[in-house]
């Protein structure tokens, strides 16, 4: 089953882990055999947001600047048994620390 | 006949979590699981009063539930696909243990984890309990907890969406992670168990008695987890309160406090058990806050009158009680308690230093404690104010009549 990890970076700078635990945390995933795909997202002032309306007119704005305390940072999908495996996992990440949160989210399976 | 019938249901609300459980375990799936089960205690209660009772009737529900399931796999593909999924992902988590030798194996104690997972609502987690463990129907669970039918079927079927579509396993934590499971799935139990007595609004007789399904519930806990001394000093709590159940309202259905009860109407035998369970909490360890609240319990159970009772004990339970679970309510307990210890000053002056606690401003039976110390110290103004502020925070009709009447003992005008 696969379980995607959502990292929220706390708006305060997250000085709770170093680069070495996330390195760490990497290489204890991708070890286990259960990693499907990781990424980390570039800072929140290069994201931009696409809208379409039902004309087909495209708007194109800066931002999103979330106004929720939290920001997706990156996301980690891991194949394992079962959820409390997957929380397991999202207790080890080093964003899971401090103002951080890691949201586990099944990803949805159409049987294909 | 359905006297026959009705006594026949009590009984299998008794199989009902086991057979449940232990098909759980085969099958890996709640839904399937709970059909096949219905539908088996249906079966045998078209053919018992008939055929007589098997001699093994465990096995004989098990029996019959198994071929039902097996019956809708073959009409179902996509569920039979589901299930073959879940085999290989179980294989994957590791062996199955072989069942034990019984007529019915008792895997129900996988199941009270799962029921009670943190990744659950924790509104959900009771109610799931009552459902598959109690073996309440739906209608029931709703009245249990005051809520519409409609309602709470959509509660559990939410929940039980979550446990199938995340993967919610079923199993049991290791002695690892026990420790932070635990008290997860005793919080659960404890909260049916006081819904059973904050919600009672007068006589339902349609309303199975809530208190009595916890405590139902936490006595099958004890027997699967016999070493785990904070399930004990749960069910002891829990023993100990419910024993001054008939002593707790008056002839006009109106709450008595602890220095108003008939102690001549509590329950001895259950004082006992609760006692010795006390007893059991709090030996071998350091203890845990049931076997604390157990044994403070105990003390009052225990005690002719309120002037008799061990109030120092109380005080220095209550001391470690706080070490345990830091929390502004404890702290109020344990003034009240000071007061009768030593005099009503003293525990009226560290209820004050506890005024700021958001939580306590609308906590009701902390103002009622501070206006019953008042009222012994003849500040008769201030204690008929805090009485109008609990009786403003007070959610029932037995609690409000119990408030007017100490209202009216400060300001015989209310």
């Amino acid at each position: 089953m696969k379980y995607m990890l959502l990292i929220n970076a706390g708006a305060v700078d997250g000085s709770e882990c170093t680069a070495e635990d996330w390195m760490t945390f990497d290489k204890e995933v991708k070890e286990a055999g259960i990693l499907v795909s990781a990424e980390s997202l570039a800072d929140l002032v290069t994201a931009t947001a696409v809208r379409v309306d039902a004309d087909g007119k495209r708007t194109v704005t800066d931002g999103p600047f979330a106004e929720t305390r939290e920001v997706l940072g990156g996301f980690y999908v891991i194949d394992v048994p079962d959820l409390d495996v997957a929380l397991d996992w999202a207790a080890r990440c080093p964003g899971a620390r401090g103002a951080g949160s890691v949201v586990v989210r099944p990803v949805a399976d159409f049987g294909v | 006949m359905g006297e026959v019938t009705a006594t026949v249901a009590a009984v299998f609300r008794e199989e009902h979590g086991r057979l449940l459980a232990a098909l759980v375990r085969r099958f890996g799936d709640l839904d399937l699981a709970e059909e096949v089960t219905s539908e088996a205690i249906e079966a045998a209660l078209a053919h018992w009063p008939v055929d007589g009772v098997p001699p093994r009737p465990g096995a004989w529900l098990m029996t019959t539930a198994r071929r039902k399931a097996v019956d809708r796999l073959r009409r179902d593909r996509t569920l039979t696909a589901r299930l073959a999924v879940l085999r290989v992902e179980a294989d994957r988590a590791g062996p199955v243990p072989p069942a034990p030798a019984e007529d019915l194996p008792d895997e129900r104690l996988q199941l009270f984890f799962t029921c009670g997972h943190p990744a659950l609502a924790a509104e959900d987690r009771g109610a799931l309990m009552l459902r598959c463990l109690a073996g309440l129907t739906t209608p029931e669970v709703a009245r249990a907890f005051l809520v519409p039918p409609a309602t709470m079927a959509k509660r559990i079927t939410r929940a039980k969406k979550k446990i199938r579509e995340a993967r919610i396993p079923f199993r049991t934590p290791g002695p690892d992670e026990l420790p932070e499971r635990l008290p997860g799935v005793l919080a659960v139990l404890y909260s049916i168990f006081t819904e059973g007595y904050s919600a009672s609004e007068g006589p339902d007789l349609l309303r199975v008695d809530v208190a009595e399904e916890a405590i139902r519930l936490t006595r099958i806990l004890r027997r699967l987890l016999p070493t785990e001394r904070e399930v004990a000093g749960l069910l002891a709590l829990m023993l100990l309160t419910h024993a001054r159940r008939d002593a707790r309202t008056g002839p006009d259905g109106e709450l008595l406090l602890l220095d108003e009860q008939d102690r001549g109407r509590w329950d001895r035998p259950m004082i006992e058990e609760g006692a010795g369970l006390a007893a059991v909490a709090l030996t071998g360890g350091p203890p845990g806050p049931y076997g604390v609240q157990a044994a403070i319990a105990a003390l009052h159970d225990e005690a002719a009158d309120l002037a008799s009772t061990d109030w120092p004990q109380i005080v220095a339970l209550y001391d470690v009680l706080l070490a345990l679970t830091p929390s502004p309510v404890v702290a109020a307990n344990r003034a009240a308690a000071v007061a009768m210890r030593d005099d009503p000053a003293a525990g009226l002056a560290l209820l004050d230093e506890l005024a700021a606690e958001p939580l306590l401003r609308t906590y009701g039976p902390y103002h009622v404690a501070r206006a019953d110390l008042l009222h012994r110290l003849g500040r008769h103004t201030e204690a008929a104010a805090a009485y109008r502020t609990a009786l403003d925070l007070a959610g029932t009709e037995p609690e409000r009549t119990h408030l007017r009447r100490r209202l009216r003992g400060v300001d015989p005008a209310a």
